[in-house]
């Protein structure tokens, strides 16, 4: 039984970050219909500028989350506006070239890092790095609890800014319907543009709080971005609620994967899910929950 | 027609001799690894260009059939060369089980559903050890010493994907395939069995790229989950090997593959020995960047949008 629950708590735990991972990816694809297949690399981006921050200024991952933020907000409004942006008005037969474009956006960004950083596992140490309190019998690590305390801070300041702000109502205009947004006079252009950054933003947050309990390299990203997209069709396409839950969902069964089945399905259980979903529940959670 | 038809000869002739004009075996295992991807990418081809369904996991199907031949040899002790047709339609079976999943989703999610299937695969093959012996890969013996027995074969099999999807689409399903890319509901109201048909070029697709499979394993002799089922270097190539050459066309894949291998092959080598070395260090990111020139450019590729390629060519050259 303990086992079982430790189980479960650490699936819970992880499951808070991958939420803020999937919420990112989720608001991008609502407003725009295509999926961000350079989510994870993103992420990879802000865990290495939070390592940097780390080893030259000996800023703890917690306050370079701050930098990393803008950062990576700045880095999203750029590859929105060059790279994803004009491609809507190029003619082409295939439909999915902004698929494929963010595939190129994430090649030549961990090869870019590779380039600076070569191919080493890197991680930081912290002094709360492996340091957990316990309640009863089960542990809980430090790093993991404040990830999931400010990831669930992060996803209430996302929902008041969407549900509260002009800006907020936009994007969920444009979400809906993008033609009617522009006859209301949203500039969907640029809330395109403001949605991909706070997507990004969203992602790198999570970078650097997985920094501490995680290690870095290169390539780490593109385990994330499928795990990312994985909890948006478990969650329904474009729902944040859904995907709250949904990452949740998927840290547990990862976790209880690992446990029950064996360490290396754990990356597997994810995938069977998603198959799992499209066969039995098309659309995801958001058709249980409507949101 | 004429002069296509003299083209067409030409250049059989020109494959046929090659191996004896051009004597380097570095430059026939070149030819004989684009030849394996103008198979990929026409198999490709078929499914997102004609069809419309991207395919972000085409190696699935290189891998099963890569697979198959090689658990010919190491369980079933027979030659790996039965996977040629085998491993197709150990491509083909799997394909049926990735069409009844995925083509319940349309466009991007079509693509994404494809590319978590070739994760999932990856995963089974890594940690299936009693069958695929994970991630030590399989390793076979070589049936030649010489290039020229795997380079006509991989010519006779690339030459034989292109008819065939040739004969394919110029046939009554071809009109069905585009017709599903241009409009599924249109086509579906005409009273075309899109599911049924959207299968169909799946299969074929399958076979062809499990066949191709099946060669890679005969030829390179090893194998790895890793290697096989990658996502960079087999589904996104297999993607840009159509994008470049053309999607939809039939030559565009030939075009492509001949030209990614070639632009790959220039980078990894460091413009073979003559710049710095830490260019061989940055082929994947050339890679990359040229995902995002073709798409921004090239959105056609160069057999699709050839007119404006030689328009800018022939602008350009009394300037020069």
């Amino acid at each position: 039984m303990t086992v079982f629950l430790q189980t479960l708590v650490a699936g819970i735990l992880i499951g808070g970050i991958y939420s803020l991972i999937g919420i990112g990816m989720t608001l991008i694809m609502g407003v725009m219909g295509i999926i961000n297949l350079a989510h994870g690399q993103l992420m990879m981006v802000a865990m290495y500028i939070t390592l940097i921050l780390f080893n030259v200024l000996n800023f703890d991952p917690y306050i370079s989350l701050f930098i990393a933020m803008p950062c990576l907000f700045l880095l999203g409004v750029l590859i929105q506006k060059f790279l994803l942006n004009p491609l809507m008005k190029i003619e082409s037969i295939l439909p999915e070239n902004q698929v494929l474009m963010t595939v190129g956006i994430g090649m030549v960004l961990t090869e870019i890092v590779r380039f600076i950083f070569s191919s080493d596992y890197k991680s930081v140490k912290t002094s709360y790095s492996s340091s957990a309190f316990f309640i009863g019998d089960i542990s809980f690590s430090l790093p993991m609890c404040i990830a999931f305390g400010v990831a669930l801070v992060f996803t209430a300041l996302l929902f008041w800014f969407l549900l509260k702000t002009d800006i907020g109502r936009s994007i969920r205009a444009t979400a809906q319907d993008k033609d009617a947004a522009t006859l209301m006079g949203v500039n969907t252009g640029r809330i395109t543009v403001i949605t991909f950054g706070l997507g990004s933003a969203l992602v790198a947050a999570a970078g650097s709080l997985l920094l501490p309990i995680f290690y870095l390299f290169p390539d780490v990203g593109g385990p994330f971005t499928l795990k990312a997209f994985v909890i948006t069709i478990l969650g329904g396409l474009g729902s944040t609620v859904g995907a709250l839950v949904g990452g949740v969902v998927l840290g547990i069964a990862e976790s209880l994967g690992a446990t029950y089945i064996g360490m290396g399905y754990k990356e597997m259980v994810g995938f069977v899910i998603f198959v799992l979903v499209l066969v039995f529940l098309p659309g995801g959670l958001k058709r249980l929950t409507k949101i | 027609m004429k002069s296509k038809n003299i083209t067409l000869i030409v250049l059989g002739i020109f494959f046929l001799l090659f191996p004896f004009i051009i004597r380097s075996e570095y430059y026939q295992h070149l030819v004989i690894i684009a030849l394996m991807w103008v198979v990929i990418g026409s198999s490709w081809n078929l499914l997102a260009g004609y069809t419309g369904q991207v395919s972000f996991g085409h190696a699935i199907f290189f891998g099963v059939g890569a697979y198959t031949a090689g658990i010919f040899v190491t369980k079933l002790e027979i030659s790996a060369w039965w996977g040629m047709l085998f491993g197709g339609f150990a491509a083909m079976l799997i394909a049926l089980f990735v069409g009844w999943v995925c083509f319940r989703l349309r466009g991007p999610y079509f693509a994404l559903a494809t590319l978590a299937g070739s994760e999932i695969i990856r995963l089974v093959a890594t940690n299936w050890e009693s069958l695929t012996d994970g991630m030590v890969g399989i390793l076979i013996i070589q049936s030649f010493r010489s290039k020229l027995p795997y380079y006509y074969i991989v010519l006779g099999l690339a030459a034989a994907c292109i008819y065939a999807i040739h004969l394919v689409i110029k046939s009554k399903w071809g009109y069905y395939f585009v017709s599903i890319r241009e409009d599924q509901d249109a086509a579906e109201s005409l009273g075309i069995n899109t599911t049924l048909y959207k299968n169909i070029s799946l299969l074929i697709s399958a076979f062809f790229a499990g066949s191709a499979g099946a060669f890679y394993m005969n030829y390179m002799a090893f194998i790895d989950p890793h290697v096989v089922f990658s996502l960079h270097y087999i589904s996104i190539m297999a993607i840009l090997v159509g994008i470049v050459g053309g999607v939809a066309t039939i030559m565009g894949p030939a075009v492509g593959a001949f030209v990614m291998v070639g632009v790959q092959e220039t980078f990894r080598s460091a413009f073979f020995g003559i710049a710095p070395r830490w260019i061989s260090e940055a082929h994947a990111l050339v890679f990359g960047l040229l995902v995002i020139f073709v798409i921004m450019f090239m959105a056609n590729g160069i057999v699709g949008d050839w007119g404006k390629i030689r328009r800018v060519l022939l602008r350009s050259r009394p300037s020069a």
